[in-house]
């Protein structure tokens, strides 16, 4: 770890169990009730005398609930969003309690198909029942009560962190003062959907996969390209023309061979291999999943009338060069925002880094969330 | 806040009269917003329920540090608002860089019940002195770019604004000619003395033909 004074420096991770008893049980969308759930998070910054100033962070597909600092003196990686949580940052921890948590479902502490189920001592696997996004949000809700807090300043995230965010106020109104929705949709396209059955699909075909029951011999293999798949999804056209052009990785000559030749085809492959070292396989077919199944418009039959009783003030931001959650899905989100009069600031930035510019635009992003919340936390949106 | 109203109105005259325009609690929609100081004054002077409509991401940023909504659109495009979503629909200097003045119109009569505009006179004097006696497209201070280079793409005089309203049945309730030294030569001659004029519309019924 390198001191820094707008470091967070060295934090903890947190547990906080609930659904030990049948009437705490977690409701779930698909029917069924989840026990002994268990939801790792992490918390920055102090929250104050009255509980107003607590944000709550939303993470994407891959993340955890590490946003910011390190574990410890020698840790050189830190949290997914560092370079924007901290001392004098955006989420300035100066000013703002910050939590993060790991999403149920997930595999970085949180219950997921990873998980011993209680009622048979062995893991879930594929007994685990099929969750959504609302469902990571209802867990998070019970975090919340946890931590005697009743309404967020704001809640934060991008991409399936963005639809966490724009979940929470639609299933807690009230208790979500801001939502920052960042490269996000209130529902993806077959495209998308398309991209992640490939996904799954490989993860399934890979033999040890053995219908989600693989121990310790876990599916390589498959999930690795998954994330190769995905990761490009993640670049855009002109982010991996700067990144790689067609340059070769090894020798100025081809190998006329199908060995990695090109830096992409190695990158990709670093990449795929790196994410299995820290990912399991059956999380990311119940992540996709949840992503796959969120449809905001669904219960009302339109957006808007789903906004309808929503009373948080919104800031929408989508990137030209994502072609994963392209920026015209934000501004349908929009419309249906202003349709029911809701405060909204929308802004679709110029990036050529596709999706993942939510992660790298950081100048920008840092100045728009730094300003809304501090608007938010002087008392509304300046109306 | 008396100093951010001095501030901007020295700046940009048209701001004033169109901020006298505004009835408190109004709900607002400024298209090319800028930074969003018009609708920050109105929000503290009259608690307008604003919204701005801006298309440069940098002034995007500043609105949000103003704490004004914003929503990032082009001007070119269908609005996307519901018809008879605000009260006021304001357009100040910017009508003449959009591809359709005339769709524009018709999309603000549209969402809004009333329109404010402020308007660049093309037949300002110096500007007819400068084509009739140079030969010459103007460069003035309110058009201050080269005939090449200029976004100022669709220039016209206060008749021809006046033929437009009528043209797309737009009812034109009151008109307030700036000038630049002399104010009441641009009442008596808008045409010839108004830099700018300030028009309040009407909502009406749309215009079947296609201009």
């Amino acid at each position: 770890m390198t001191e820094k004074s707008d470091s967070v420096g060295i934090v903890e991770a947190c547990d906080f169990v609930f659904g030990l008893t049948e009437d705490d049980y977690l409701p779930l969308d698909c029917g069924r009730k989840l026990g002994s759930v268990n939801i790792r998070y992490e918390t920055y910054g102090k929250l104050d005398d009255n509980a107003s100033n607590a944000v709550l962070l939303l993470h994407a597909l891959s993340g955890d609930a590490h946003a910011a600092g390190y574990y410890s003196a020698d840790d050189k990686k830190p949290g997914w969003w560092d370079e924007m949580v901290g001392p004098g940052k955006a989420f300035d921890t100066n000013r703002y309690f910050i939590v993060c948590s790991n999403v149920i479902g997930g595999c970085s502490g949180s219950t997921g198909p990873g998980s011993i189920n209680p009622a048979t001592g062995k893991a879930y696997g594929m007994d685990f029942p099929v969750i959504t996004i609302a469902d990571m949000v209802r867990a998070q809700y019970r975090l919340m009560r946890h931590l005697k807090i009743d309404q967020w300043l704001a809640v934060a995230g991008g991409s399936m962190g963005g639809m966490q965010a724009l979940q929470w106020a639609v299933s807690y109104p009230d208790a979500v003062k801001g939502v920052i929705a960042i490269a996000t949709s209130s529902k993806i396209s077959p495209q998308s959907i398309a991209f992640n059955w490939v996904g799954r699909e490989a993860i399934k075909n890979d033999p040890n996969w053995n219908n989600g029951d693989y121990g310790a011999n876990v599916p390589r293999q498959g999930l690795s390209t998954a994330r190769m798949l995905a990761h490009i999804t993640y670049l855009s056209d002109e982010s991996m023309l700067n990144k790689f052009g067609r340059s070769l990785q090894k020798s100025d000559k081809y190998s006329f061979d199908f060995d990695y030749d090109f830096a992409v085809e190695s990158y990709l492959q670093y990449q795929g291999a790196r994410f299995v070292d820290r990912f399991d396989a059956n999380s990311y077919l119940y992540i996709t999943r949840a992503i796959d199944y969120f449809d905001l418009s669904d219960e009302h039959g339109s957006l808007s009338g789903t906004f309808r009783h929503m009373k948080s003030d919104f800031m929408v931001i989508s990137f030209s060069s994502d072609w994963l959650f392209p920026p015209y899905q934000s501004e349908h989100i929009v419309k249906a925002l202003v349709e029911n009069g809701i405060n909204v600031t929308s802004c679709t930035l110029e990036s050529s880094y596709g999706h993942d510019a939510f992660l790298l635009e950081v100048d920008a992003l840092s100045r728009m969330t730094g300003d809304f919340l501090r608007n938010l936390q002087a008392g509304g949106n300046g109306q | 806040m008396e100093m951010l109203r001095q501030n901007i109105t020295e700046q940009r005259k048209d701001f004033a009269v169109i901020a006298d325009q505004i009835p408190d609690g109004a709900r607002m929609l400024d298209l090319g917003c800028g930074d969003g100081s018009l609708l920050k004054i109105l929000a503290l002077e009259k608690n307008i329920k604003g919204l701005g409509v801006e298309g440069d991401q940098n002034k995007i940023i500043e609105c949000i540090a103003n704490g004004v909504p914003v929503i990032h659109a082009d001007l070119n495009d269908k609005l996307p608002f519901k018809d008879n979503s605000f009260d006021y629909v304001i357009l100040s200097h910017t009508l003449q860089t959009v591809k359709r003045p005339d769709l524009l119109l018709r999309e603000m009569s549209r969402v809004g019940n009333m329109i404010v505009i402020s308007f660049i006179n093309f037949a300002f004097y110096k500007a007819r002195i400068q084509l009739l006696l140079r030969g010459r497209m103007p460069v003035t201070e309110t058009l201050p770019s080269t005939w090449f280079n200029t976004e100022n793409i669709h220039l016209a005089t206060i008749l021809d604004f006046r033929d437009l309203c009528a043209r797309l049945g737009l009812k034109i309730q009151h008109e307030t000619p700036l000038g630049q030294d002399a104010e009441w030569l641009a009442r008596v001659w808008p045409n010839m003395f108004a830099q700018t004029c300030v028009f309040v519309l009407k909502s009406g019924v749309y215009c079947i033909e296609n201009p």
